[in-house]
């Protein structure tokens, strides 16, 4: 492995594998602090994916290019050098192969954990090979300080300001644990001028690149004065470091302490947390690793409560100059997080008032949906919560899903229908043609129950005299809606309604205006065998019988229920199930495009 | 997790169904695993062989030196079979300083032979090393000099063995060795295995560890493999449950009992920071009060957090109380990117389940923790352990990691 001091400078620019928002966003926020001209990353890599990805600079909203291929990655832009793979275990292996292989990329941060072991081998073989530098696998990355942050490493910006991540001092730290990271950069700002580069190896038991391989790039670094390095029972790197201090190649001052002393006293061995966490062997263990350091002068506490007071007065010892201190920008703040501080309010755009997915589950009004299921709601119950607001008395429920059975459909004839068959015959996809046939919904198909409604609400309320109400309409020149069929007859009656009744009669608390309708249906009749009430009028003056006769809703709230067109969406919810019917029918048999005969199209110029 | 040590009949097992990809090597594998539910009766029917030939019998339960133990039957017939496995089932074993039960046994045809051959594989960083020797057994330490070394670079595929392995043996080392690689093992040992007369390889005591790691891409070939727990130390099903939740979530979550009657339990987060807190409470003697090892890390979901603290919490309340009370630590680091109000709204939620028996039980909670969003997280845990009048200390990053340990010891005390 080449031994440069600097991997990562001012000036380095990487690629991102895997679109991960947070630690890319952490990234570019650290740039920021530090004062960077320029953002460190120059693109994103995400199999499958093209395009751009939006990320903040600062306050300053940026674009970074987003390449399914690293390959197409690297030809962009051929300056960048390292990748910070935040790819799963399972495909970590393939594309870290790939970028050590690639010419420009010459450092690999691998952040998976669960890499196996024989994958982890092979690609320190080939960044061997290729004379390349792989920091992790299981990393949570590094710091150097005032020059690049990898990934989540130093955590929250308000951890970063604390420990004055922001400019370099004279540490170089490394450690096996990520998760620890934050607390030695916290001891280090507390003891010490600061940090000058902290890298986190993983706790496998093949490290990309060692504890060694940083503490001799920190003694390459003429910056650093001090070397700390935290290590965990298991593996035997230790042991290289010896030999590497006894060669007289590492000639700083270290810092070194082993965690897991505790493992000794279990008469098994135990796995910790860390896949390289185990000692198999005595010299493994941390008392021989610890006892084995002390010996060759290196310097090492008798605990982790001891580290901080070891670092303090090694550093000390040193006798460095001050650092100058610098001020970092002030961060914006997100929006989200100034949101949850309540430090902004905004107006909303939207209201909703009828479901809400904000919590652990969706709710149909504030039932969650899995009630919903365990409690056996209804199509009925379930267009009661979200049109209506409220639970509804069963007659009520049951009586809107009849009229969906008895909407559903009408044939192909009827112009929704007709409609639907011709867009879907025009080989228009099932939306498309359910909207086309859906379109003619309205005062002439369909829309004969909403005014039917409405005029026999007014009508009843009033107490119009019967006669009266169809004289009235008359002069008006208006068709009584929901009176009148093309074929039935008082003789021979709509199936249809005469169910609606019984079922209304029986089960309605009362049905004031259907009553009232048959009234008027008596004086209709008089006229013409044909004006009976029809099924669209029937429905709509149950509709009402059903609002007033529950008692749940006041007049004003009927008056708007009626007015806004309830029974026109039962109606269209309704008869979409024929529709969609009709369409489905239409594309298995294959139909072509229809074209009108001409003959049934009367040409009048 | 990393490297586990198998049972020698898996590991016979997986080679068994294996090797044949990796070189014409006739190897002879018979061998049965007689477990606590194994119904002896039968077995014959199943496996005529083991009414006609003379057998080995050996306890199966990732411990070696069995030999020199007085814990392997040769040349039995199988009545004898029978009888010495009844003897031995559930017998107390003492091996070093460990004592636990023989529950699982390994049957097999026995094989006279002349030869002992040794040869292990080991991994190292940059290669892995093949380990041979003629003169395999009981006493291969011993005769440690004599073992041939050949070291195999990682990215190195073919073998080359010259003149170091007997030629007869060649094929089947270097298909061992590739199998090795391919099927991820991190350690395997024949000491020892021999040929018959008719040239078919024998593995006479075999002891492997693979690389569970590998699962996701090794898991078919390896079959149904389990990963019991090494010798001496009991399984507890709260083991299972977290393994089986790690293997579902992106996040980590380990658990290990150590000792049920314990006094001090952990929920501790982070591989690092909770191997520091175990070393902490052993510095101050308390090592043998530890009741469990663990660490929940990688931003696990409230589910998943409270799903693990129950389970702790379950464990910690079931086992016997102890006068003084129960020490529980929900600690760790200054986390990257673990939300500590999201894990701790887990944890409260199984603290608030269990608060009966943790009053009972006396229990005194000691938290530490930092990272994103720690103070709303340190708040939810004070007024939760108000509410629920269960002595708790909380502190956040500005107390050192360890700070709280010596004076949660002062309890113990």
């Amino acid at each position: 492995m080449n031994n440069p001091p600097h991997l990562f400078t001012r000036s380095t620019e990487a690629f991102f594998y895997n679109l991960k928002p947070l630690p890319l966003q952490q990234m570019l926020d650290y740039d920021f602090i530090c004062r960077k001209a320029k953002p460190s990353l120059a693109g994103i890599i995400h199999p499958g994916r093209k395009g751009f990805h939006k990320a903040f600079f600062g306050s300053k909203e940026i674009i970074l290019p987003i390449y399914s291929t690293l390959q197409d990655a690297t030809t962009k832009h051929p300056v960048a050098d390292v990748l910070i793979n935040f790819a799963s275990f399972r495909s970590a292996y393939s594309s870290s192969k790939e970028a050590l292989e690639s010419p420009t990329i010459n450092t690999v941060v691998i952040v998976a954990e669960g890499l196996p072991e024989r994958q982890a081998k092979e690609l320190i073989a080939l960044a061997r090979q290729k004379n390349k530098w792989i920091i992790g696998p299981a990393t949570v990355g590094g710091i150097i300080a005032g020059q690049f942050r990898i990934g989540h490493a130093g955590g929250l910006m308000e951890n970063i300001l604390k420990a004055k991540l922001y400019r370099p001092g004279s540490v170089g730290l490394v450690s096996k644990s990520g998760g620890m990271m934050n607390e030695l950069f916290n001891i280090i700002a507390r003891t010490t001028d600061g940090i000058n580069e902290g890298i986190a190896i993983g706790g496998d038991a093949y490290p990309g690149s060692t504890l060694l391989d940083h503490l001799r790039r920190y003694e390459a670094n003429p910056d650093i004065k001090l070397l700390v390095a935290l290590s965990e029972l298991g593996g035997k790197d230790e042991y290289e470091i010896i030999k590497a201090k006894r060669e007289g190649k590492l000639t700083k001052p270290l810092v070194i302490l082993v965690s897991g002393t505790s493992a000794s006293i279990f008469p098994w061995e135990v796995q910790f947390g860390h896949a390289g966490a185990k000692a198999g062997k005595e010299e493994e263990s941390a008392e021989a690793k610890n006892k084995a350091l002390r010996e060759a002068g290196i310097i090492v506490p008798d605990s982790f409560e001891e580290l901080e007071k070891t670092i303090k007065k090694t550093f000390l010892s040193l006798n460095l100059p001050a650092k100058e201190e610098i001020n970092p920008p002030g961060m914006p703040l997100d929006y989200n997080e100034a949101v949850a501080q309540g430090l902004v309010r905004k107006q909303t755009q939207f209201t909703t008032t009828i479901s809400s997915d904000i919590g652990e589950e969706p709710t149909y009004g504030t039932i969650p949906m899995s009630e919903i299921i365990e409690q056996n709601y209804s199509v009925g119950e379930v267009i009661a919560l979200l049109w209506f607001k409220k639970k509804l008395p069963t007659y009520f429920t049951k009586f809107l899903e009849l009229s969906i059975l008895l909407c559903a459909d009408h044939g192909p004839a009827v112009s929704g229908a007709h409609n639907a068959i011709v867009a879907a015959r025009a080989g228009k996809d099932v939306i498309s043609a359910l909207c086309s046939g859906l379109l003619t919904i309205g005062p002439r198909f369909g829309g004969a129950i909403d005014d039917a409604a409405r005029y026999f609400h007014e009508a009843g309320d009033k107490k119009q005299d019967p006669t009266n109400f169809v004289e009235e309409m008359k002069k008006k020149g208006l068709l009584i809606p929901g009176i009148g069929h093309r074929i039935k007859s008082k003789r021979n009656p709509d199936k249809r309604v005469e169910l609606l009744k019984q079922f209304s009669q029986k089960n309605f608390p009362k049905t004031t205006y259907l009553n009232y309708a048959l009234e008027v249906e008596k004086i209709t009749l008089q006229k013409a065998e044909n004006l009976i009430l029809n099924v669209d009028g029937c429905i709509g003056v149950l509709f009402v019988d059903a609002l007033v006769s529950s008692g749940k809703f006041a007049n004003e709230e009927i008056k708007e229920i009626l007015e806004i067109g309830y029974m026109n969406g039962l109606f269209a919810l309704a008869r979409s199930i024929g529709l969609i019917g009709h369409i489905l029918d239409q594309k298995r048999l294959n139909e072509p495009l229809y074209r009108q005969p001409m003959e049934d199209i009367l040409y009048q110029l | 997790m990393g490297r586990r040590k198998i049972r020698e009949f898996d590991a016979k097992r997986i080679i068994a169904d294996n090797i044949l990809q990796y070189g014409k090597v006739n190897l002879i594998n018979n061998a049965v695993l007689i477990g606590p539910e194994t119904s002896l009766e039968n077995l014959p029917q199943h496996y005529p062989w083991l009414s006609r030939t003379k057998l080995v019998v050996k306890p199966d339960q990732l411990f070696g030196k069995r030999k020199k133990l007085g814990l392997v039957l040769l040349e039995a017939g199988w009545e004898e079979a029978v009888r010495w496995l009844k003897e031995y089932h559930n017998k107390e074993v003492t091996i070093g300083t460990v004592t636990d039960r023989l529950t699982h046994f390994l049957i097999e045809p026995y094989i006279s032979h002349q030869e002992e051959y040794y040869l292990a594989i080991t991994s190292e960083r940059d290669h892995d090393i093949i380990h041979f020797s003629l003169q395999g057994g009981m006493d291969i330490e011993e005769q440690w000099d004599k073992v041939q070394k050949i070291a195999v670079p990682t990215l190195q595929e073919e073998v080359d063995l010259d003149n170091r392995i007997p030629e007869q043996l060649q094929p089947f080392v270097k298909a061992i060795f590739q199998l090795y690689r391919d099927l991820d093992f991190t350690y395997l040992e024949f000491n020892p295995f021999t040929l018959d007369q008719q040239g078919q390889v024998i593995l006479l005591d075999t002891v492997a560890e693979v690389d569970d790691c590998a699962q996701f891409r090794n898991g078919k070939r390896w079959g149904d493999l389990p990963f019991p727990p090494p010798f001496g130390r009991k399984s507890f099903p709260e083991e299972d449950y977290i393994a089986k939740l790690d293997e579902e979530s992106g996040a980590s979550l380990k658990l290990t009992v150590l000792n049920p009657q314990g006094r001090i339990w952990n929920i501790l987060s982070g591989g690092g920071a909770s191997i520091i807190y175990l070393d902490a409470i052993a510095n101050h003697g308390q090592a043998g009060s530890i009741a469990n090892y663990g660490e929940y890390s990688g931003n696990p979901t409230t589910e998943e957090s409270y799903q693990y603290a129950k389970t702790v919490l379950d464990a910690m309340t079931r086992s016997p109380s102890i006068p003084g009370g129960k020490i529980l630590f929900i600690a760790g680091a200054i986390a990257n990117f673990t939300d500590v109000e999201k894990t701790f709204t887990g944890v409260v939620r199984a603290l608030r389940e269990y608060q009966e028996k943790l009053r009972a039980g006396k229990v005194s909670i000691f938290v530490r923790r930092g990272g994103p969003n720690w103070e709303k997280g340190l708040e939810l845990m004070k007024r939760t352990g108000l509410e629920l009048r269960i002595p708790m200390e909380v502190s956040g990053p500005e107390m050192p990691m360890t700070m709280m340990v010596p004076k949660a010891m002062e309890k113990v005390r």
